[in-house]
């Protein structure tokens, strides 16, 4: 019985989400702005980047630049998206307690923690399915502006996508488990999506902030799942600035300026480690969820 | 038999507010039982007790012969809910909705299935099954509520308000619909309202007051016990209706005594004759009853503290 439970709420909860056009849009809102951002100066800016660092003489083949600055584009797109989409898909676990819909629910058999579990995995079926969906689109968009990832590389990012965005719906699935009303869940989603984009690197690289500012952010275990998306979205860019005799040094400052290379209080951070640090603090986070749904349950007797 | 619910020295607190006090009740299977009260009289945290939602502070509860404490999970698979505000979901259409609320009492496939359609069939919901919840009005809302509460086949169905802000051509669809019910399930139904003709057809009725109970009984018993009769008499004179030595009442055309039974009504016809030409006997009706054992009326204001301000 309990299968059966579980997967109907499953189902339910993806299905109220994609229905509900209001919740949808807005998971969507910061990823838009961040595209309009590239339309409007980003993509000079990320251009910039790549050219003004070009020892005296050289030049990069435009297929490489766009190649790089669309690399960068999709990877800020989908890292932030990894996260704000859960959030705004989380926000039924909120909406069903603001309008009293709990209410309906929980006077059926069901235990409350195949309830919370349903929440959960549900937030990480809507939260992949759009950003997969977006990988989609973002790889056919560098295809056309200058491919140079591997099926290696993509594979990778694949497993990227799927991780930060176990991550974000462990970070929703614990800051929306306190949340009741519908203003709570306006101003949540207002600041998730204004700030995210901000302090995971994707508006703006981490390495353009002050050393201040960027030690504070290498605490946040978002970041590393933006840094390992970047690192595989750009592999093979950078890879082929290394076949076409770029210098080492201007290669490797590039990575650090799109933070593909991220430090933690001035060491640089191994890639095994970004996985650890994403993979571990999505543990933790729902570890805590499980104990806040079992402490809610015996509370309430 | 075991009665449907069984509830002894029920206690339940909000911090130092009591909303209930000391409540003892039972309800037998296949009765229609009414519990009334003003808002914040307990009612919604007895109801809430009742359906495992709110833990008890002290006291007893037992619904279909299962004690809270221990058979939670087979009371709720026995009982349906139709709450004040429709708890459905606004974007879904009735059918998932319908289809989702069953898969959470374990139905599924081909089971699941019929009674979607027994419940279709019963409330009429042919026509409104594939639109979606935000989109009907407040009747077919209230029908796709209580199909919900009844998808799952319950032997007690709990109506928190089920008519609360309909026409009365609409409340009058419903009561036929879970008149029918009862007699073809022999269902239990717990019903709170703010409707006393809707009280009035239980077959029990309980006022609870400050979250305890104020009283119990047939309607006809409360009726007799707290309003008694009046006689609407036509074409006296004033003088003659306070000759009676009875509380009266101007009406239209006459004078509304009340007078504690209809055997003291009776006596007052055979000692008056030349009084009593054009009259007519009728029951005190529940809201008599209620104003008389709680001061107050149903969604009104205390009366005793309206009286006290003037």
């Amino acid at each position: 019985m309990n299968r059966t439970v579980f997967f109907a709420l499953v189902k339910r909860n993806v299905k109220m989400f994609f229905r509900d056009k209001g919740m949808f849009l807005v998971s969507l809102i910061t990823p838009l702005i961040l595209l309009l951002l590239y339309v409007t100066f980003l993509g000079n800016v990320y251009r910039d980047a790549f050219t003004s660092a070009l020892p005296g003489g050289l030049t990069l083949p435009d297929k490489l630049i766009n190649g790089c600055v669309s690399a960068q584009l999709v990877s800020s797109v989908l890292s932030v998206s990894a996260v704000t989409v859960a959030f705004c898909s989380n926000m039924l676990m909120v909406q069903d307690r603001a309008n009293g819909t709990i209410w309906d629910l929980t006077v059926t058999p069901v235990n409350p923690g195949i309830l919370g579990g349903a929440y959960f995995t549900a937030t990480f079926i809507s939260t992949l399915l759009i950003n997969l969906i977006a990988a989609v689109g973002g790889l056919v968009y560098m295809g056309v502006a200058g491919w140079y990832m591997s099926a290696y590389d993509v594979v990778l990012l694949l497993c990227d996508i799927v991780l930060t965005v176990l991550f974000g719906t462990a970070a929703s699935s614990v800051v929306n488990f306190f949340l009741s009303s519908q203003g709570q869940i306006s101003a949540v989603g207002t600041v998730v999506s204004s700030c995210y984009g901000f302090v995971s690197g994707a508006y703006m690289p981490i390495s353009s902030f002050s050393e201040g500012l960027r030690n504070v952010i290498s605490v946040l275990p978002g970041t590393y799942g933006t840094s390992l998306i970047r690192t595989h979205s750009m592999a093979g860019a950078f890879r082929e600035m290394e076949a076409i005799g770029l210098p080492e040094a201007y290669i490797s400052g590039m990575k650090d300026a799109v933070d593909s290379n991220i430090y933690f209080f001035g060491s640089a951070v191994e890639t095994w480690t970004k996985y650890a640090v994403v993979l571990g603090a999505a543990a933790v986070l729902i570890g805590i969820y499980i104990l806040l749904n079992r402490f809610r349950s015996k509370r309430k007797g | 038999m075991t009665k449907a619910i069984e509830i002894e020295g029920l206690n339940k607190s909000y911090g130092k507010v009591r909303a209930v006090k000391d409540l003892s009740f039972s309800v037998d299977r296949g009765e229609f039982f009414a519990f009334l009260g003003v808002n914040g009289a307990g009612k919604s945290t007895t109801i809430s007790v009742l359906c495992g939602t709110l833990p008890p502070d002290s006291g007893k509860v037992s619904v279909l012969g299962n004690d809270i404490s221990s058979g939670l999970s087979k009371i709720k698979e026995s009982i349906g809910v139709v709450f004040q505000d429709s708890r459905l979901d606004r974007a879904l259409t009735v059918r998932d909705n319908l289809f989702f609320r069953g898969a959470l009492y374990g139905l599924g496939g081909k089971e699941l299935q019929s009674r979607i359609d027994e419940v279709t069939e019963l409330l009429e919901l042919g026509d409104i099954l594939n639109r979606k919840i935000s989109r009907l009005s407040g009747g077919q809302r209230r029908r796709a509520d209580i199909a919900r509460a009844l998808v799952h086949r319950p032997e007690l169905l709990i109506l928190d308000e089920p008519t609360t802000g309909l026409d009365p051509q609409t409340r009058q669809n419903l009561w036929n619909v879970i008149s029918g019910l009862r007699s073809s399930r022999k269902l239990t139904v717990l019903l709170t309202t703010h409707y006393m003709e809707e009280a009035a057809g239980a077959d029990r009725v309980l006022i609870i007051d400050g979250g305890a109970l104020a009283a119990e009984g047939t309607p006809l018993e409360l009726k007799n016990r707290y309003c008694g009769d009046f006689i609407d008499l036509y074409g006296v004179s004033e003088a003659d209706a306070a000759s009676l030595n009875c509380r009266y009442s101007r009406i239209a055309g006459g004078y509304r005594l009340q007078v504690p039974s209809t055997a003291k009504a009776t006596e007052l016809i055979i000692a008056y004759p030349k009084l009593f030409l054009d009259y007519e006997i009728v029951k005190g009706n529940m809201d008599h009853v209620f104003l008389a054992v709680t001061g107050k009326k149903l969604g009104g204001e205390n009366e005793a503290e309206r009286g006290k301000r003037k």
